[in-house]
């Protein structure tokens, strides 16, 4: 008997009504007994200096101000970056501890008072002057420093074979150069925290995709101990890798908190957000790709060049998709970062691969042109049969197929080759494709579960569900295992005092979290299964055949109540815990998840207006664990796409190492009618490798090749060829008929 | 927000004769507070006029029409009339903003709205228009979405109302009521001055000086389009627009109305445009002669310099379309 809770079923959200009703409090809702003061953020206007005055009395004397925390009287704070043999989310995030300005932004005091009008106003009235030191804002091709390593742990530089010697032997050449731009994480809700202190323990409210590292950071920063820090995050508004580690609201409301011993929230402003939580860092990536006449790719090198943040080692893998798309004798892929006095670069919206992916994969498509090829047939002609940079089996590939299958699917053979071959009106229609891969990542993660007597079972993770549908799928996994229905089933998640787990980001969430619970479940099974053995009545039961089913165990022809089960250990409840570790598999092989993407565009040949008309995208992600909330994944996915290629650009004003367009009017996303009829479809393939549930990583997938689809549709449609992202109609506009 | 004073205003009679420099008028508010949030506007009293009875549209003389200042976005594009015979105002009006912020927005609101100029909204940035004499942070910054017709290098902002290039090419008038109870009209190409020496000052409006309405005459023959070219399809403010009445009869102009937005600081009436076309061929050959005449003084700071082009190439498609339209109408 189908559960409609079972694994894959398109089970609704089991937090939406919550959501939809208002009931789920995110961080900034969170309720106390007592209404919390309100800070805001004073941000400096140089990019890095010293205060050289700083005159809090206006604002100190402003209605309803409580304090105005400066360098000069904030609670004792651990240096900057310290320790620095720390990873960067748990390093000490220090502000308002001297006279340094470290960017553009960079809080210079916090006004705490009872409302938010009144802190907001009496911010304006804090004065400030400077001695500003000379400031490095920009990074380009001029980047030269080669970092320890890349997120996610990969080398800067990967060298395969004998590049320059293959790149010049080969039949076709291409060396071009991309260019893509600051971007920002853009998650609806801004980052947010409530904190707490009674002079001993301190809770922190806040929105957070990593609570375990959320402590630490605090924990360091701050000089407390871990355990006397409970960080909580139970709904998340989007973070989209801007909120994998805490930002500066949280550490000022902490040390709000501290220095006053009540409860103060800070709440970043939109316009706080571009420069007080971490944005994407702008990249050029140059391509150089060698070919032989009959379209076989011979050399793929790649250059990356990207700033960093000054002591923040982050730097972005994009030549993630140079390494490992595409077969190749020889591959050279380095990455290069120039420090910059600039607010914090960090993870943004699948780090590496999409705006990897975005550059590379119109290089590929330019190269299938330059090949006088197709560039599905092109692609499909250069598969790898293993990993070309770490030469690695790949534990399952499906690239191929995705493609062939996309294809088909988009009508793929009505378009003519030729750029600027389709024409409605005085619309010029192009014609897209990109390859779209993913690096399956499995995280250690814990969890508990508890069975009571009544039957309801709860788990506990210090996971995070940042709007993506953990708390649902993890529904769906304990009650298919156990057999029992959805609103059985509770989970508990987003907070510090659960079992550790992976937390979201990297799209490791579902499979890690997963997986462990899954483990959870299977060793209470286990438990079940042994308890129901002693039981006379059971004896010549049928064992081999143990099924979990309508919160039974099923024995053949007999059926015992869980309820009665867990009765008959003679406790109220059964606790397990389960565990998952990457292990060898994560070793032997070289993991991803597939996709082809489809995409037709029109541009307006007066105005040189691009609108996306349809996409389509064929996604192989291992085992599907809700295909709703994993087509929503997807779709989110392309429609960040869609920015990527034609809208989004942080613009940065150089003088002042400032961005200048820090609000959703100026800071464009595509907004709903820029999305067409968009197509999604599974080959669902479970993935032996990949984990014990046997799905792979989804959220970053669409991400990394949507924009790329769209970029190469461009291309066709008006024989444009635009490298510096976004494709906005003035790059177009000269070149058009 | 700085403290202020605030007043419900039930009927005109009410705005004191000293309601001057230090007052704002409140209609929707869409603009003026988020304004007064960042502080760039911080009036010391606030006069809330939203309950004024000035939310009507009447028919007008000689088959015009009677807008209330406090006619809503919604309601102007909405209106029967408006949607017959002014199709190019609903037009605008439905390619501006969101429909929450058009269903709030009001008519005078949306004529007095403030520029979008980035640097006008960031006060740790110098911007003349917000502090007279600091310097302006787009000349040499970002000025993508500035001006390339009469500005000056004190401000090269725009004027962002998709609203009034409609009114503007429709020959519309404004209705003021002076701090005094005076009153007088005005063409809308009157309203909005070019930066010149005082970018601070947005229009001629006198302090205290309210928008009783606006008086749309009867509508000129012809075709009437809104074209409003932007990065995304909606939820943008326009790189260019134009709005453009064109009647054409047997092959010639008959008679044509043009007027550009997000070229300047005010909505632009292409009037040289206008003069060159009269009487002409309805060409594409013409369409660009008149746009060159219109723009052969237009100048782009780096950023916009494209502004220029397409300002070229969007007017031409417009007329393009217009005249096949009329010549299609016309048996
Ligand atoms: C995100 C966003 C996107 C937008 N996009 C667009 C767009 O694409 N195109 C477009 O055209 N507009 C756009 N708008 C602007 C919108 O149209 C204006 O905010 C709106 O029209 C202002 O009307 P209001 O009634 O709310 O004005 P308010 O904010 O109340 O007032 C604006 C100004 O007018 C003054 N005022 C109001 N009424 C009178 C009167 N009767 N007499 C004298 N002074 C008066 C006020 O004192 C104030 O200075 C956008 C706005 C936002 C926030
Ligand atoms: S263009 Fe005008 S509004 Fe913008 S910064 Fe310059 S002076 Fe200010």
């Amino acid at each position: 008997m189908t559960n409609s809770a079972s694994i894959g079923q398109p089970l609704d959200r089991v937090d939406g009504p919550l959501k939809v009703s208002g009931a789920a409090t995110y961080a900034a809702e969170h309720q106390l007994d007592h209404a919390p003061l309100v800070g805001w953020i004073v941000e400096a206007t140089i990019p890095t200096g010293r205060i050289k005055a700083l005159d809090t009395s206006a604002a100190e004397n402003s209605a309803g101000v409580v304090a105005v925390l400066t360098h000069r009287d904030s609670p004792a704070q651990t240096p900057f970056g310290e320790p620095d043999d720390e990873g960067r989310f748990t390093q000490s995030r220090a502000m308002l501890r001297d006279d340094r300005i470290r960017y553009h932004g960079f809080p210079v005091a916090l006004v705490i008072a009872d409302t938010l009008a009144n802190a907001r106003h009496a911010a304006g009235l804090v004065e400030v002057s400077y001695e500003s030191e000379p400031a490095v804002t920009v990074a380009g091709e001029d980047a030269d420093e080669k970092p320890d390593e890349l997120d996610g742990g990969l080398d800067a530089d990967v060298s395969r074979g004998d590049f320059e010697r293959a790149y010049g032997d080969a039949d076709v050449t291409l060396d071009v150069t991309y260019s893509t731009p600051n971007q920002a994480a853009a998650a609806m809700e801004p980052h947010a925290t409530i904190a707490e202190y009674d002079g001993e323990e301190l809770w922190v409210y806040t929105s957070v995709q990593l609570i375990g590292p959320a402590v630490q950071v605090l924990a360091n920063t701050l000089n407390l101990d871990p355990d006397k820090i409970r960080v909580l995050s139970p709904y998340i508004g989007g973070g989209f890798g801007s909120k994998l580690g805490l930002h500066n609201e949280a550490v000022l409301a902490c040390l709000g908190a501290m220095h006053l011993e009540r409860p103060v929230k800070v709440v970043q402003h939109r316009r706080h957000v571009f420069h007080n939580a971490p944005h994407r860092g702008n990249s050029v990536q140059r391509i150089r790709l060698g070919a032989s006449r009959d379209g076989k790719l011979q050399a793929i090198g790649h250059d990356s060049f990207m700033p960093r943040a000054r002591d923040y080692a982050f730097a972005e893998p994009t030549g993630a998709s140079a390494r490992t798309t595409y077969r190749t004798d020889a591959l050279l892929s380095r990455h290069r970062v120039k420090t910059v006095d600039i607010s914090l670069i960090d993870s943004c919206r699948a780090p590496g691969h999409s705006i990897g992916s975005l550059a590379f994969e119109s290089a590929i498509d330019e190269m299938a042109y330059r090949c006088g090829q197709d560039p599905v047939a092109f692609r499909l002609a250069n598969m790898p049969d293993k990993d070309p940079s770490s030469g690695k089996p790949f534990s399952s590939h499906d690239l191929a197929e995705c493609l062939r299958e996309g294809a088909a699917k988009f009508g793929w053979d009505q378009r003519e080759s030729a750029p600027r071959s389709h024409e409605r009106g005085r619309q010029l229609v192009g014609y897209g494709v990109a390859s779209t891969i993913r690096i399956n990542i499995l995280v250690k993660s814990t969890t508990r579960i508890r069975l009571s007597d009544d039957g309801s079972l709860i788990a506990w993770a210090n996971m995070t569900d940042i709007g993506t549908g953990t708390y649902t799928i993890l529904t769906q996994i304990a009650a298919d295992i156990l057999g029992l229905p959805a609103g059985q089933v509770q989970i508990e998640l987003g907070d510090s005092a659960y079992p550790a787990s992976c937390g979201s980001g990297g799209s490791f969430g579902a499979g890690s979290s997963g997986s462990a619970l899954r483990d959870a479940c299977m060793k209470l099974r286990e438990k079940l299964v042994d308890i129901a053995r002693k039981q006379e009545s059971l004896k010549s039961a049928d064992f081999d055949g143990a099924r979990f089913e309508r919160g039974k165990l099923v024995l053949g022809d007999k059926e015992v109540p869980l309820t009665e089960l867990v009765r008959q250990s003679g406790h109220d409840y059964l606790e397990v815990e389960g565990k998952v570790e990457p292990g060898e598999e994560h070793e032997k092989y070289s993991q991803h998840s597939y996709g082809a993407q489809f995409a037709e565009v029109t541009v307006d040949r007066d105005t040189g207006e691009v609108r996306v008309q349809r996409m389509l995208g064929v996604f192989s992600a291992g085992r599907i664990l809700n295909h709703k909330t994993a087509r929503s994944q997807l779709l989110g996915g392309m429609v960040w796409g869609i920015s990527y290629a034609l809208l989004e650009e942080l613009m940065l004003d150089e003088r002042y190492g400032a961005f200048v367009n820090r609000d959703f009017a100026e800071y464009h996303l595509a907004v709903n009618r820029d999305i067409p009829e968009v197509e999604i479809h599974f080959r669902e393939q479970p993935d032996s490798h990949s984990n014990p549930l046997g799905s792979k990583g989804i959220g970053e997938l669409s991400i990394s090749g949507a924009g790329a689809a769209v970029a190469n549709a461009v291309y066709h449609a008006t024989g444009v060829r635009v490298r510096n992202f976004p494709i906005t109609l003035d790059k177009l506009l000269e070149h058009l008929p | 927000m700085k403290p202020f004073d605030y007043q419900r205003i039930g009927a005109v009679e009410e705005i004191d004769a000293d309601a001057g420099e230090r007052s704002s008028f409140l209609a929707g508010g869409t603009n003026l507070v988020d304004l007064m949030k960042h502080e760039i506007e911080t009036p010391e009293r606030l006069l809330d006029i939203s309950r004024l009875e000035l939310a009507q549209i009447e028919d007008g003389d000689q088959g015009g029409l009677r807008v209330g200042t406090l006619v809503t976005n919604t309601g102007l594009a909405s209106d029967a009339r408006v949607r017959e015979r002014w199709p190019l105002l609903s037009s605008a009006l439905l390619a501006g903003a969101t429909a929450q912020l058009r269903n709030r927005a009001t008519t005078g609101g949306n004529l007095l709205q403030r520029t979008r100029c980035y640097y006008f909204y960031d006060t740790a940035r110098p911007c003349n228009k917000r502090e007279p004499g600091e310097g302006c942070g787009a000349l040499a910054g970002h000025n993508r979405i500035h001006a390339i017709l009469g500005a000056s290098e004190q401000c090269i902002a725009t004027h962002p109302s998709d609203m009034a290039v409609a009114m503007v090419a429709l020959d519309a008038r404004v209705r003021l009521r002076a701090a005094d109870g005076s009153q007088r009209e005005l063409p809308v190409e009157e309203l909005h001055r070019l930066p010149g020496d005082h970018p601070e000052r947005d229009t001629v409006l006198q302090p205290g000086e309210l928008i009783l309405g606006v008086d749309l005459p009867a509508p000129p023959p012809g075709r009437h389009i809104y074209r409003k070219v932007r990065d995304r399809s909606s939820y943008a403010f326009a790189l260019v627009s134009v709005g453009a009445i064109l009647h054409v009869a047997d092959g010639k102009v008959g008679s044509v109305r043009i007027a550009f937005g997000g070229v300047a600081h005010k909505p632009w009436r292409a009037r040289k445009a206008e003069q060159a076309l009269q009487g002409q061929a309805a060409t594409e050959e013409n369409f660009l002669k008149a746009a060159d005449v219109e723009l052969a003084d237009a100048r782009g700071y780096g950023g916009n310099d494209f502004k220029i082009p397409l300002a070229r190439r969007t007017l031409v498609a417009v007329l393009r379309d217009a005249a096949r339209a009329t010549e299609e109408s016309t048996p």
